[in-house]
């Protein structure tokens, strides 16, 4: 989750400077062999993981994609006979019942990822902000804050589903029960409902990185701008909006990109609140992919719905860092 | 300067109310995995009618739960090690020496941040039993299997986290190792490694949690004897009954490790996010 903008502004300044190590040492011809081939030597552990957990299952998930991939041929994929663009044409026609459900799944990610993900960064940094003075139990406070992030998955989301359930939940024993605000007790995992069930459960495990990150950023907020703001006569809330926020700009843009990338190909929470077969009012595109290549067993399709999706995420990302790398630009000057 | 009034006002609201939010479900957690079958049956009740530890006992019979715990215990062990000195190795290198293809290679290890994990669940899953079928090597089913995949997912972040962390050591400090006649090798170890603990240390508890959490190559690539805690949970449901006593119990003692773990070591995890994150 470090930065690209870090990574990249760090590289670029090393190409002006000279390479130290290197030059720290004499010109024996040996040696210099050793150096050059010591920053491969030490990535290749690196290297060949990412290959072989990443690079090539994409690759051949893209192939496969191409490929008629049903249960038949699982045991020996690469006999199953080509298909062309087939799974592409059957996923994106919207007028069939596969392509139609991919789009609603789509478009109930791209919605609760947007709301997910505002609601994560608004409380997060609500929290930091708040907490960015100090006062009586405020360590305690923040390390009780970081309790969702760190409880395992399963544990916490397991917990939201007992809190769900209909007879015998939390919720409705509250809402219904002690608050009378429902005629009758709702059910929250199946039907409409379960889009707010899984979105307070997101928020609920999420905020609290978000909260982590901008306290990591507050921090590096020389505290002399407000006292010069606070001479000037510059209230609370235009500190706020001429300091801190300008000030935790960069931060802000990459605990964004990470919020949504990692809300938006969230598989976990969904898995655990609904099971295999995810209610339609929350079937996010993770779980849908994963139902029409494990449940339907239709592998290619799943295949090229998976490869859709990427491409998806690289235009959404390429435009993001773009879009904010120019917005920055122009903020230097 | 005292903040004035209405700010602490909307401070104790706030705070306040997202304690709430948060200890809600830890509350449930706790109160739940101490009340009877039938208390967690009925209505919720927020104070319980007794208390008992049955659960706490019944946990470990109902189905094999030290079996998942060590198996969990194995996997995200051995993916820490392993993610994090790879990682060392590697952000050391990218931190350290020009060299062709250094842009590349952070560009590529940065981009499988975005993969959707479903994107190479069934390639790497025929991967893994092409392999054994050729070589022998058992990785499908296997708990070696599960770490191997495991590493791979938490060592993006943190060769990016520990490039960001290894670039605010000074130069100058192994530099001057080298020049004592250090080895680069005994400039990182003797150097760069311990002057960095607290950003490897977070990028540890980050690849222990990642590891600890997933469930969706845990679902798919284990067998009865592999099983990990992720998919152990599930046994407490049955046809016939749901004991959420012993899941909440369960769930309590699976993240007692970690959320401790966490919560002693976050001073290392914001001070490494402080450095690798945020510039």
């Amino acid at each position: 989750m470090t930065t690209t903008t870090a990574a990249s502004a760090d590289s670029g300044e090393r190409t002006v400077r000279k390479d130290s190590p290197g030059a720290a040492r004499g010109p024996r011809r040996a040696g210099r062999i050793r150096r050059i081939g010591l920053p491969y030597l030490l990535l290749l552990p690196a290297l060949l993981l990412e290959l072989l957990v990443h690079l090539v299952p994409m690759v051949i998930g893209i192939v496969m994609s191409f490929k008629e991939l049903t249960q038949f041929y699982i045991r020996d994929w690469g006999t199953a006979p080509w298909s062309g663009f087939d799974n592409y044409k059957i996923s994106v026609d919207f007028s069939a019942p596969v392509g139609e459900a991919l789009l609603h799944s789509f478009l109930v990610t791209v919605g609760f990822t947007l709301l997910s993900v505002g609601l994560c960064w608004l409380i997060g940094t609500a929290a930091a902000i708040y907490m960015q003075d100090t006062f009586r139990g405020r360590g305690l406070l923040r390390a009780l804050f970081l309790v969702p992030y760190a409880l395992p998955v399963y544990a916490a989301v397991i917990t939201w589903v007992f809190m769900f359930q209909h007879d015998n939940g939390l919720v409705n024993h509250v809402l219904h029960d002690q608050l009378h605000l429902t005629d009758k007790p709702s059910f929250w995992l199946i039907g409409d409902n379960s889009f707010y069930a899984l979105l307070v459960v997101s928020v609920w495990k999420g905020w609290p990185f978000a909260f982590l990150i901008i306290m990591a950023g507050l921090q590096n907020i020389p505290g002399e701008l407000y006292e010069a703001a606070a001479l000037d006569g510059a209230g609370l809330w235009q500190q706020l909006r001429r300091i801190t926020l300008p000030s935790l700009r960069a931060v802000n843009q990459v605990l964004i990109l990470v919020l949504f990338l990692w809300t938006f190909n969230d598989f976990n929470t969904p898995f655990v609140l609904f099971g295999r077969t995810a209610p339609e009012s929350a079937d996010l595109i993770s779980v849908h992919i994963y139902q029409a290549s494990f449940v339907t067993w239709n592998f290619g399709t799943g295949s090229a719905m998976s490869v859709l999706l990427l491409l998806f995420l690289l235009v959404v990302t390429g435009a993001y860092l773009l879009l904010t790398s120019r917005g920055r630009k122009t903020a230097d000057v | 300067m005292a903040p004035p009034n209405s700010f602490l006002w909307s401070r104790r609201i706030f705070l306040t109310l997202l304690t709430g939010f948060v200890l809600v479900p830890v509350y449930v957690m706790v109160s739940s995995s101490l009340k009877p079958l039938a208390d967690v049956s009925g209505k919720f009740r927020w104070i319980p009618s007794g208390l008992t530890i049955r659960p706490y006992i019944d946990i470990w019979s109902t189905v094999p739960l030290a079996r998942y715990f060590v198996n969990s215990l194995i996997v995200a062990g051995a993916a820490t090690v392993c993610s994090v000195v790879i990682a060392v190795f590697a952000a050391y290198a990218v931190s350290r020496y020009e060299f062709r293809g250094k842009r590349t290679f952070t560009v590529t290890v940065l981009s499988t941040q975005m993969f959707p994990g479903i994107l190479f669940l069934l390639p790497l899953f025929l991967i893994y039993v092409n392999i054994g079928n050729a070589t022998g090597i058992a990785l499908f089913g296997s708990r070696g299997g599960l770490i191997l995949t495991y590493l791979t997912f938490s060592l993006p972040f943190s060769i990016w986290m520990l490039i960001g962390y290894f670039d605010s050591v000074p130069r100058d400090l192994d530099e001057a190792a080298l020049v004592d006649g250090c080895g680069p090798l005994g400039a990182l170890f003797r150097v760069v490694v311990p002057a960095a603990i607290p950003g490897i240390v977070a990028v540890a508890v980050y690849a222990f949690m990642t590891a600890w959490g997933e469930v969706l190559f845990a679902s798919v690539m284990t067998n009865d004897t592999t099983r990990t805690l992720a998919v152990g949970l599930q046994g407490y449901s049955t046809l016939n009954n749901v004991y959420w006593n012993q899941i909440m119990a369960a769930s309590l003692v699976v993240s007692v490790p970690v959320v401790a773990g966490f919560l002693l070591l976050q001073r290392y995890l914001v001070a490494g996010l402080t450095a690798g994150a945020v510039k």
